[in-house]
Formats: C-alpha cells, structure tokens, sequence
C-alpha cells in the first residue's frame, strides 16, 4: 500500500498538503531572502532608500577591501572551530555518561537539557553579567580557586573578549550534541558491545571501534548543523561584546549587524549572501564526504 | 565500579556548570540594588528584595510585553504546527520526485542569516500595513517554524505503522479524516513537542522582534530586553528580574516535554 505508484489523486494529496507550508515559507522567507540577496548588487543606503542602482560586484569588492575583513574572517574560523571541538568532546562524554541507567538518570538528563530553554541572545546577557570585570562572579570563583589574583577585564581585553564568547556558546552547545549522541548511543546494539567484550575489546577499544562507527552519521550530522548555527547566529556574540573589543569578536554575522546599524544595506546583503554561499559550498562538501565515508 | 563513580562525578560537575549560570541569575534577580555591585561578592542575598521585580514593571511595561509574547507565540507555533503537521505527513507517506527538493530547501533555511530578509520583509509588511503588528509578526514567525518541526513530526510519522490510517480509509475516512481521528490522537506527544519547540523559538526570537515592533503596546519581550543593551549603564537588577521571567516558562515547557522534544528531533534527523 505504501509507496505505490504516483497517481492523479495522490498528486493533488500531495499538492493540498503541501500548499499551505509552501506559501508561507516562500512567501517570508525564500522571497525576501531572494530580495535581500539582489538588493547585494545594488548601492543601498539608509540616507536614499529610494534610490537603489546596480553596482554589480561592487559592494563585494567594498567588503573584501575592509581591512577589517581578514580580522572577521579569522575570529570567524576561531569562533566556529573553538566553539565545536569542545561542544563535541563535552557532548560526547556528558551522552557516554548518561548511556547507562542508574538511579536518577532521569533527572540529570531533564536538567542537563534546560540551556536549550534559553536564548542564545539571553545567555550572552547571562554570560555578559557572569563575565563583568568589576563585579562578575568568574573573576570571583577564580580568584577563590587561586588562579588569578586580581580581577580580568574579560569583555575589555582584546585577548580574553573571544574566550569569554566561546565559552558561553560552549555552555550553550553542549546539550544538543549530548542529546543527539544519547539517541544514537541508544541505537547500539547490546549483543555486538557484549560479543566484543567477550572477545576481550577493551572500553576504549569498544568506543573506537564499534561505538563510533555505528554512530558516525548522528555525530557528522551534528557537527553539521551545529556548525552552521555557529557560523550563522549572532546573538551571544551581540549581547556580550557586539564584536568588540576593537572588532577582536567581530564574526561575519555580527559583522553584518554592523553594516546594517550604519545604515549600509547594501553591503550587509552582500555579506548576508556571501554567508549562504559559503554555507552551501561548505554542506555540499561535507555531505559529499561523508558519503563517500560512508560508502567505504 | 570506579567506572560509575567517575561516570556519575563527571556528570554532576558538568551539572553544576549547565546550573550554576541559572542560580546566578535567580540570586541576582533577589538582591537589594545595594548589593548587586558589592564587593565581596554574596552568593546567596544577604537581604532578599523583590525590588528587581517592581523597577521592572514600574519603568517598563513588562506586563503587556510578557502578553504580547504570549499571544504571539501560541497563536504563531499552533499554526506552524498544524501546517507542519499536513507537510511532514506527506513526507512521510508518499514517494514523489522533488521530495528531496523540499527537503533541501527546508534546510536551507537554516543557513540563511536572519539580516538578509529583514530589510525586504520591513518593506513587505509595511505594504501589508502589518509593521508594528502582532499579525505581522506571527506571519513571520509561522514561516521560521515550520521548516525544523516539519522534519521533526516527520520522525514521528515515520514510527508510526502505515496499518493505522489504512484501516481508518477501509473504513471510509478520508485521508484527511485518518489523519485527524486516528493518527493525530496517537501522536499526541510528538505533536504536543513540536508545538512546544515552535512556541519556544518564537518566544525567543531576537532580531525580527527587534526591528519589526516599535510601540510599547506591541512590543514582545525580546525586542524589550534588546532596550536594556542600548543603554549604555544596564541595570543588572531589573535585568535580571526580566531574564528569570523570560526563561521560567520556557524552562516549564521544555521539562514537560523533553523526552518526546528528544525523540522528534533525533528521530527527525537520525533517520536521513
């Protein structure tokens, strides 16, 4: 019965279904992306919103030629990066611990969970507070532990700004990948960890050679969406430094928050376009990767 | 044994990390405003206030902003979820050529970052007359859902037998009709999280908030929050007090449904 062949009623099953979802994703979101996106080869400014000519690769060129460019460019890299590794070996032992039952699992699980609650623009507030240099409880539980002895400017200084970011999206990211990997743990068939062991595989050996494997996809797909989110969502960084200190958190989204706020659309299309791209161009790759993985 | 004990004290130290931003903000929220900018630091107020709480609504209309978010968000993320709920039905039930197309485009509104529209979209809903507007907002926010929950209820579907609405057409259901009297009851979790996880985002929502509503009758909470970063001093305490009442009912919701929010989205996305 199921999957058969496409006939006329199934058609317009389909169609009828589909419609209402297609209307208003095209209608607010692909439309106006697809608007933002022309309005990238247009001079468009906040001071002539009338007037919107055609400069063709010219804001592109603007942007390249920022020498603040290869600055955003570089914090991006780190910002992605930085943020993923740890999410990703966190997530995987906070999943690994959680794998098995014991009594109140249930519990440490509801509220391991609860960052997801939170908005990304809230927890940069949260973080921003935690951070403050002059009355932040980090300086204070650091200072306590003993390993500073006076109070970090963390948000002013230029070399502890893209720290502090990181380490509230971290806080942030953990619990997705934990709770992807828990649920691909829970996939694993017991029989095959159980022959290994009694074949005498060690735990690390079990990890690497049975666990991982058989979870490969969940943890590449993770990593993929994480990373375009990361790549793509501004808000911890907007609520915590805005890019600053001296563009030091300055990522190409928060970049681009900038360009709108001086009015320059234009160029903030351009930077919203490249962003696509370069995320396209980057899952395509990755998909393509893995499938080649997969196949082997 | 040793396994278990360095098992269960790695997680409760990461516990106490995931917790401790939280109790921070709870603890600030209750401090006299002397207090909050005291050094030495107190971890638990030396004089509980609920100060925080009364500047907020005084100085602000954090009442009408916590209304306007409710309506917003309910009345947004039930209809994302319904039209989600025929898309992903479809999804699951039918092979058809250009499914992987709307898969695909689904996940690439993923990628497309929130500033690129928001200047089209301004213009669009100023055409509309719907700038400014609860109405407008949630158009909005009905699109930015329904991608993600469609993937979501797909999962669901997917676990469900096919025997279920095939016996409810037998019996002269139309598909619609299965669909509602008997596929829907069963999934009620799954579907019941998918709102959830809608409501939450739309709650959330930062940027198309910011720029979309101006007025305080409007205004939801996130667009008001924003406030509190553009001046150039914030007020930690009533800041405080706002983000212990924006996160609160999120947090409820999530609680209650995390276990079927954790097998929609990992059935969702696991399954491709």
């Amino acid at each position: 019965m199921r999957r058969r062949t496409f006939g006329r009623r199934q058609a317009l099953t389909i169609l009828g279904f589909f419609a209402p979802a297609i209307v208003f994703v095209s209608w607010f979101t692909y439309w106006p992306m697809l608007q933002g996106a022309q309005m990238a080869f247009r001079d468009w400014n906040l001071w002539d919103l009338t007037s919107t000519p055609w400069v063709g690769l010219g804001n592109f060129a603007m942007i390249l030629a920022d020498p603040v460019f290869p600055i955003v460019a570089g914090n991006t890299l780190v910002w992605v990066v930085g943020s993923i590794v740890p999410q990703l070996v966190i997530g995987f032992l906070v999943a690994l611990a959680l794998w098995r039952r014991f009594r109140f699992r249930g519990v440490y699980q509801a509220l391991i969970f609860y960052p997801w609650a939170v908005s990304g623009f809230l927890v940069g507030m949260l973080f921003r507070w935690m951070f403050n240099a002059e009355f932040g409880v980090v300086n204070d539980l650091l200072m306590k532990a003993g390993a500073i002895d006076a109070p970090l400017p963390w948000l002013a200084d230029p070399k502890l700004a893209m720290v502090a970011v990181i380490v509230a999206n971290v806080w942030y990211g953990v619990t997705f990948f934990a709770i992807m990997i828990l649920a691909a743990l829970q996939s694993v068939p017991d029989e095959v960890l159980e022959a290994a062991a009694i074949d005498g595989a060690g735990t690390v050996r079990r990890l690497f050679s049975i666990v991982i494997p058989y979870i490969w996809t969940t943890l590449a797909l993770t990593v993929l969406l994480r990373s375009i989110w990361t790549f793509n969502s501004p808000e911890i960084i907007y609520a915590m430094t805005n890019g600053g200190p001296a563009g030091r958190t300055h990522i190409i989204t928060t970049w681009m928050i900038e360009y709108t706020q001086q009015g320059s659309y234009g160029l903030a299309s351009a930077i919203g376009l490249a962003v696509m791209v370069v995320l396209f161009v980057f899952c395509a790759f990755y998909l393509m990767a893995m499938r080649r993985v997969n196949q082997r | 044994m040793t396994a278990r004990v360095a098992r269960v004290t790695g997680l409760s130290l990461w516990l106490v990390i995931t917790l401790f931003p939280l109790y921070w903000v709870v603890v600030t929220s209750f401090k006299s405003p002397g207090s909050i900018n005291r050094w030495p630091l107190e971890y638990w107020p030396s004089e509980f206030s609920f100060g925080n709480y009364t500047e907020l609504f005084a100085t602000s209309a954090f009442g009408t902003f916590i209304g306007n978010s409710l309506v917003v968000a309910l009345v947004a993320g039930a209809t994302a979820t319904l039209i989600a709920l025929l898309s992903a039905y479809v999804l699951a039930r039918f092979e058809f050529r250009g499914k992987g197309a709307v898969l695909g485009a689904f996940l690439l509104t993923q990628m497309i970052p929130a500033f690129i529209a928001l200047g089209p979209l301004y213009a669009m809903l100023a055409d509309l007359g719907l700038v400014d507007t609860k109405h407008g907002l949630g158009l909005v926010y009905v699109a930015m859902c329904i991608p993600f929950s469609t993937v979501m209820l797909r999962g669901f579907f997917e676990n469900m037998p096919d025997a279920l609405e095939e016996a409810a057409m037998i019996d002269g259901c139309s598909r619609l009709g299965a669909l509602f009297r008997v596929l829907v009851p069963v999934m009620a979790p799954g579907i019941a999280a998918a709102f959830i996880f809608n409501f939450v985002n739309c709650w959330n929502e930062l940027f198309l908030s910011v720029v979309l509503m101006n007025s305080d009758a409007n205004k939801t909470i996130p667009a008001a929050l924003n406030g509190f970063i553009s001046t150039f001093n914030i007020a930690w305490g009533p800041m405080s007090a706002a983000a212990v009442l924006t996160v609160l009912p999120t947090m409820v919701l999530f609680a209650l449904a995390s276990r079927w929010i954790v097998e929609g989205l990992t059935a969702g996305s696991v399954k491709e």
